[in-house]
């Protein structure tokens, strides 16, 4: 009995080494590539260490407009992150805490805006960025990311579970609903705007499509489209496979250290969808 | 609550939300509460209208109009064309019909592949790493998640090399003594039709040649996704089921350890635990996560214009391609917008079908 026991807390761990490889091998193989020669690349594919490491990837980056990418993804991570921090938050306390007419008319239409498919508006975006003068600007690259309703929703599930005494004893001394939330609120609910933060980071950070049909002009190029345009246009003319995926490699590291520092709210994260 | 008892002449405002009701409503608080409301939600509904709503119903005239990407669609030049653009993607015979037809195939095969699979494996693994007594729980779950935060692009970089011609793949499958493998991102054949015609069925028989729906022969209905598409199909299936796993995990940790217990005191073995007590428990996560997975799956887009963009031989083509490639590809605003709505309403139906399904379960299991 003992044994066979074992024998399966054996084979547990084997079925989880195997697929724990499955899942980081291909990033250990991207890191040892991105410093390998071309034909190193090709020759030993599945050994992640170069037989001589190079940096001459890094240095074919620097002389595309990569600098320029890098800064464009920190500008359009940085406001949508802000923009939907602050609208959302408080949006999603009026929906919890404010008794209003048209409340529940103004929730519904949230769900049912976060129930559009967002491929399905790619083209709608073009449009109306052309018709606004917002094409090939940062306005335009980042307010419809800002546009979110599922951000709403969290911030106002969240507000649900707070209870209301905190705040209402800020009112009875005199406090408006502005300060209430302001400075009673918002300080209450930062492990919801940590979630917001990492899902709007995260978000607008790996964005491509809507991202791609916002802009044309390349010096409005992130690091997702830049890189995007890099991968596709140099298809036909060989591979060259350390500077892919050197620039995947380098797009990969900011996310990677929200990733660790924030790991504890980001694993969190799932269990927005279940409650409701 | 020292505070409130402090204050006689303020307004009374009874502690918790709910005791408000039967109350005297404070018509000054109320009317600040109205105010503030609508004004604290204003960026948002404004954003909202101006960047989904509007933008939505430009979109839907343009599919009713002959606009070719050049001015304004509603400058006086631009002439509503009725459902013109529906009908030459849905009724008449063409290039536009066989596209929306090779690029429905597609994705349904795409749907049919990963979303089964991705849940399996996002439970799967989601019951691995709950496990109580487990060395390196965070580790293994931090592993699993990874992926699923990665940019697409840097994603779709990396598989294009793992399945390389030289890449991982194919020397993994040199190793195992299977030559050379695939050309993966060159090769349109389909897997079922290969299969077939390992069996001996190479040519299609003449009813399944010579019939078919939106421009496309049974034949070509049944042809399985394209060694290319398969490629992409895995990449989809690794990327995505850290996500699913974390969604099944708060789901697992709610369910009552007696129950299990209770389970085991029965004797049941480990497939029956499963299925009688763990399964049923999970369901309202395992709809959630099949709900999200079909929702996401019919809009890949990313990956597309990343790896193939469509090719080889338009066999990894979705909607949501054809879409981006007949509007801003080839300036067929008024299709390419079609193409949009019809996917939407693909998913909506989709949707609703399967909340159908559900539902019709749901009740059926309780009478």
């Amino acid at each position: 009995m003992r044994r066979r026991r074992q024998a399966r807390r054996a084979l547990l761990y084997l079925v989880l080494v195997v697929f724990a490889v499955i899942y980081i091998y291909p990033f250990l193989l991207e890191i040892g590539t991105a410093f390998k020669t071309e034909t190193d690349a090709v020759a030993h594919p599945l050994n992640p260490i170069p037989q001589q490491w190079v940096t001459s990837a890094f240095s074919e980056l620097a002389q595309q407009d990569f600098a320029r990418w890098l800064a464009n993804s920190f500008v359009v991570a940085l406001f949508v992150t802000l923009g939907r921090i602050l609208f959302d938050s408080m949006a999603g306390y009026a929906l919890a805490r404010l008794r209003f007419r048209g409340r529940n008319g103004l929730f519904a239409a949230i769900i049912a805006v976060m129930a559009v498919p967002s491929v399905v508006l790619l083209i709608p975006t073009f449009l109306v960025l052309k018709e606004l003068n917002l094409f090939n600007t940062y306005p335009g690259l980042i307010l419809p990311l800002v546009t979110d309703a599922a951000g709403v929703f969290i911030m106002r599930q969240f507000f649900l579970t707070v209870h209301p005494s905190i705040e209402e004893a800020a009112r009875i001394d005199g406090a408006g609903i502005f300060r209430t939330y302001w400075s009673v609120v918002l300080p209450l609910a930062r492990p919801a705007l940590m979630t917001l933060m990492i899902l709007s980071f995260q978000g607008s950070w790996n964005n491509f499509s809507t991202i791609l049909v916002a802009h044309s002009s390349p010096s409005l190029d992130t690091l997702t489209t830049g890189v995007g345009r890099l991968v596709s246009g140099q298809l036909g003319a060989g591979a060259q496979y350390p500077l892919q995926l050197a620039a995947a490699l380098a797009m990969t590291i900011p996310v990677a250290v929200i990733f660790f520092v924030f790991q504890k709210y980001i694993m969190r994260t799932g269990e927005g969808g279940i409650k409701e | 609550m020292t505070e409130l008892l402090r204050r006689p002449d303020g307004p009374q405002i009874p502690l918790a939300a709910g005791g408000v009701r039967g109350r005297r409503p404070f018509l000054t608080t109320r009317r600040r509460e109205t105010t503030a409301g609508w004004l604290m939600s204003a960026p948002v509904i404004v954003l909202l209208v101006v960047f989904l709503v509007i933008p939505i119903v430009m979109a839907a005239w343009v599919s009713l109009s002959d606009w070719n990407g050049i001015g304004s669609p509603f400058a006086s030049g631009v002439h509503a064309v009725g459902a013109k653009n529906y009908e030459a993607l849905l009724t008449q015979p063409g290039l536009p019909q066989q596209q929306l037809g090779e690029s429905l195939r597609n994705n349904l095969y795409y749907v049919i592949l990963v979303v089964p699979v991705q849940t399996a494996l996002a439970l799967g693994l989601a019951l691995f790493v709950s496990r109580r007594r487990l060395t390196g729980r965070g580790f293994f779950r931090a592993a699993y998640y990874f992926p699923s935060i990665t940019s697409s692009v840097a994603v779709s970089i990396l598989f294009l090399y793992i399945f390389g011609t030289t890449g991982v793949v194919n020397a993994i499958i040199g190793y195992l003594g299977g030559g050379a493998g695939p050309n993966w991102f060159d090769d349109p054949n389909g897997l079922l039709q290969m299969i077939l015609s390992g069996l001996g069925v190479g040519t299609a028989p003449g009813a399944l040649a010579n019939h078919g729906f939106l421009g496309l022969s049974w034949w070509n209905w049944l042809a399985g996704p394209s060694v290319a598409m398969i490629a992409i199909i895995v990449l989809a299936i690794w990327t995505t089921s850290g996500t699913f796993m974390l969604i099944f995990l708060p789901a697992i940790y709610a369910i009552p350890s007696d129950l299990t217990e209770a389970a085991v005191m029965d004797g049941a073995n480990g497939w029956q635990q499963f299925r009688q007590v763990t399964l049923p428990m999970l369901r309202p996560a395992l709809f959630l996560v099949l709900t999200l997975g079909l929702i996401s799956t019919w809009q890949v887009f990313d990956q597309i214009y990343l790896m193939s963009q469509g090719n080889p031989e338009g066999t990894t083509l979705t909607p949501a391609f054809l879409s981006y490639l007949t509007s801003f590809g080839n300036q067929q605003w008024g299709q390419g917008a079609a193409i949009a709505f019809i996917l939407f309403a693909l998913i909506v139906v989709l949707t609703i079908v399967q909340r159908m399904i559900i539902s019709e379960r749901r009740t059926g299991g309780a009478s």
